[in-house]
């Protein structure tokens, strides 16, 4: 009897913190699916809340579900959807190919999609309108930062620079680092060192307490996402020996995390790629191809990437 | 080890007795002679600062370990401590941040829900005769799910300096987390050693069924060392959310085969009954040593896992080997 009644008191404790909200869905015309890869990135829940944001002003209902970052849930999740029947797709494809099968079943229900953030491969299967980053030059434009700082440190370019690179295989781990390495190649005064720290927080504070051991020299900090430079900066600051505010660093994706940081004056700079911006307009060329047939002149609009400082914080979206 | 001394007798041979001699000191050898190999090919290897890096490393998941040990010992796992570690990290986080600030709360509740979660998992499996592989699998799932739907893809960030304290603060010299690991050590080795609990959870996990008939209440001390896993795993996300300063919603990702492996490889059987703490502490350092000394090489990561499963796999027939020459 005890034990049952410790077992109710254990539930009670886990369940205590949540009150979940059960969003009601209001008349609505049309109703849209959203697949995209897992709500675990904060990246993907503030898209999501961009979505929604925008469902509301346009009355439109939007059934959006998460695919635990596995090709096979967001396949599954898509076939629903067209069981479903709803009247378009929302796609942010986890990878280019493997999602291609899904989209052609969409295409042959005349269901028209709109893919946001990450491609599908070139003329693979039928897409209305892609919305996206331009991760290459997000990448570019992360290293031309840290080439104009190195040359107004030493009055040319010159130095040590570490890389986290994201998770290998990882398309935005790909494009960001190939447009950063083509902009440093230009300088062969700059030694790039690169180690992977897999898009995470913890694995940027793990990789960054052995790179300050094993090159205890460096100039500069390049994390291809906000979360390792974020864990990337703690490191640094446990360490007692890397001055934080001299190091120059740049993350990237503009999290409120980072904002903050770069608020405080530790963190030099993040790449904003508009995260709202690409969804909401993704989700109107969507609407507007529902509601008034119009077709975008434009299939592919890349946004441009900016880099964000402590001088222009209020350009970023201000996530949540 | 009894049964080492015990077979010396019987057999003499060259391989026996390097095998007699591999059961005592091998994974400490092993151990050494890696960091030897390090320290040539890295010079910075031994630097006091890589050093206290390794440990505070090793300190998150090692303090899991621990936990581990007691639940390997009775012959049983649990897969579940990485979503533990993610969900009373986010919950302590939630305290920190979203639900007044309270320190003690922030704590306590955590440890509360990982203690709660080791009982649920051992009331379960034992009562229900189901095995814990199983129903920690199913735990595992509900509580990264949990974790999810807590966060709602919002990390959560910004903790009070007394929070920051446990992952990153000092005492003297030393990161707070290897105090907290090493005393965790010490403690459960005393405690596998010294106390009735202890020498039960070795009958038990020798043979479960001459434990029960001699009167040990076997349920009851599985569910305690669940309980005990779950505190200590808890515990770890307390440390993993202080040090990043942020609670992640992929927090402890992968950490049960970390765990596992750490538990193997200082040489406790996955059978139960054999092994203890220390060899967990060499286990985890080692698999610590490997990931510093290939990051420090600069080696790709890839070839990181890579070495790992072979260091496991090897641990492992190495363990088969000793048994079968030293079996009487």
């Amino acid at each position: 009897m005890k034990k049952v009644v410790l077992l109710l008191v254990v539930c009670a404790m886990v369940l205590l913190p949540f009150s979940g909200t059960l969003a009601s869905a209001q008349e609505a015309d049309l109703t849209i699916g959203l697949s995209f890869p897992s709500l675990a990135f904060a990246w993907f829940a503030f898209l999501e809340q961009a979505v929604f944001d925008k469902a509301e002003i346009l009355g439109v209902e939007v059934v959006s579900l998460e695919a635990e970052n596995r090709v096979d849930r967001q396949m599954a999740i898509v076939e629903d959807m067209i069981i479903k029947e709803v009247d378009g797709v929302l796609l942010v494809p986890i990878e280019i190919e493997a999602i291609v099968p899904a989209v052609l079943a969409l295409n042959a229900a005349g269901i028209p999609v709109v893919t946001v953030d990450r491609r599908l491969a070139e003329g693979a299967a039928e897409v209305l309108a892609h919305v996206g980053a331009d991760n290459l030059e997000g990448g570019r434009k992360a290293g031309q930062f840290i080439v104009d700082k190195l040359t107004e440190k030493y009055g040319e370019p010159r130095g040590v620079v570490i890389e986290l690179y994201g998770t290998p295989g990882a398309g935005p781990a790909i494009d960001r680092s190939a447009g950063f390495n083509e902009v440093l190649a230009q300088h062969p005064g700059i030694t790039v060192h690169t180690r992977t720290a897999y898009f995470g927080r913890a694995d940027g504070m793990r990789v960054m307490e052995d790179v300050i051991i094993g090159i205890p020299e460096f100039d500069a900090v390049f994390g291809a996402n906000d979360e390792m430079i974020l864990g990337g900066l703690e490191a640094m600051k446990a360490s007692g020996v890397v001055d934080v505010e001299a190091t120059i660093t740049i993350g990237f994706d503009a999290l409120p995390d980072a904002l903050a940081s770069i608020d405080q004056g530790i963190l030099d700079a993040t790449i904003e790629q508009f995260p709202g911006r690409q969804a909401s307009d993704g989700f109107q060329v969507l609407i507007d191809n529902l509601r008034e047939g119009t077709v975008p002149t434009e299939p592919i609009t890349l946004i441009e990437p900016t880099v964000i400082t402590a001088a222009n914080l209020g350009d970023a979206e201000k996530a949540f | 080890m009894s049964k080492a001394v015990e077979s010396l007798g019987k057999k003499r041979g060259l391989l026996h007795s390097f095998f007699v001699f591999w059961d005592k000191v091998g994974i400490l050898l092993v151990f050494f002679l890696i960091c030897v190999i390090f320290g040539i090919l890295a010079p910075r290897f031994f630097h006091p600062l890589n050093i206290l890096n390794v440990v505070r490393q090793v300190s998150i998941t090692g303090v899991i370990a621990v936990g581990m040990t007691f639940v390997i010992l009775l012959g049983l796992i649990d897969l579940s401590v990485g979503s533990i570690v993610a969900f009373t990290g986010m919950i302590a986080a939630g305290f920190q941040v979203n639900w007044g600030g309270n320190f003690f709360l922030s704590i306590m509740v955590p440890l509360l829900i990982g203690t709660g979660i080791g009982f649920f998992n051992g009331y379960i499996s034992t009562k229900g005769r189901i095995h814990p592989f199983i129903i920690s699998l199913g735990s595992m799932s509900i509580f990264r799910g949990l974790t999810l739907l807590v966060a709602r893809g919002r990390p959560i960030s910004g903790m009070s300096p007394e929070f920051r304290f446990i992952g990153a603060g000092m005492v003297g010299d030393v990161p707070f987390p290897v105090v907290l690991f090493i005393g965790t050590v010490i403690l459960a080795g005393i405690v596998l050693k010294k106390t009735v609990f202890g020498r039960y959870i070795y009958a038990i996990g020798g043979n479960s069924e001459a434990a029960l008939l001699s009167g040990i209440m076997v349920d009851k001390i599985k569910i305690l060392a669940f309980c005990v896993l779950g505190f200590l795993a808890g515990s770890s996300g307390l440390i993993l959310t202080s040090r990043l300063n942020s609670a992640e919603m992929l927090a402890g990702t992968g950490y049960e085969l970390d765990v596992i492996s750490a538990v193997i490889i200082g040489g406790t059987s996955l059978m139960g009954g054999e092994g203890g703490v220390y060899g967990t502490l060499v286990g985890a350092l080692l698999m610590g040593v490997v990931a510093n000394g290939l990051n420090l090489l600069g080696v790709q990561p890839f070839w990181q896992m890579i070495v790992r499963g072979a260091i496991l796999i090897l641990a492992l027939l190495m363990d088969q080997l000793k048994r079968r020459f030293l079996a009487a």
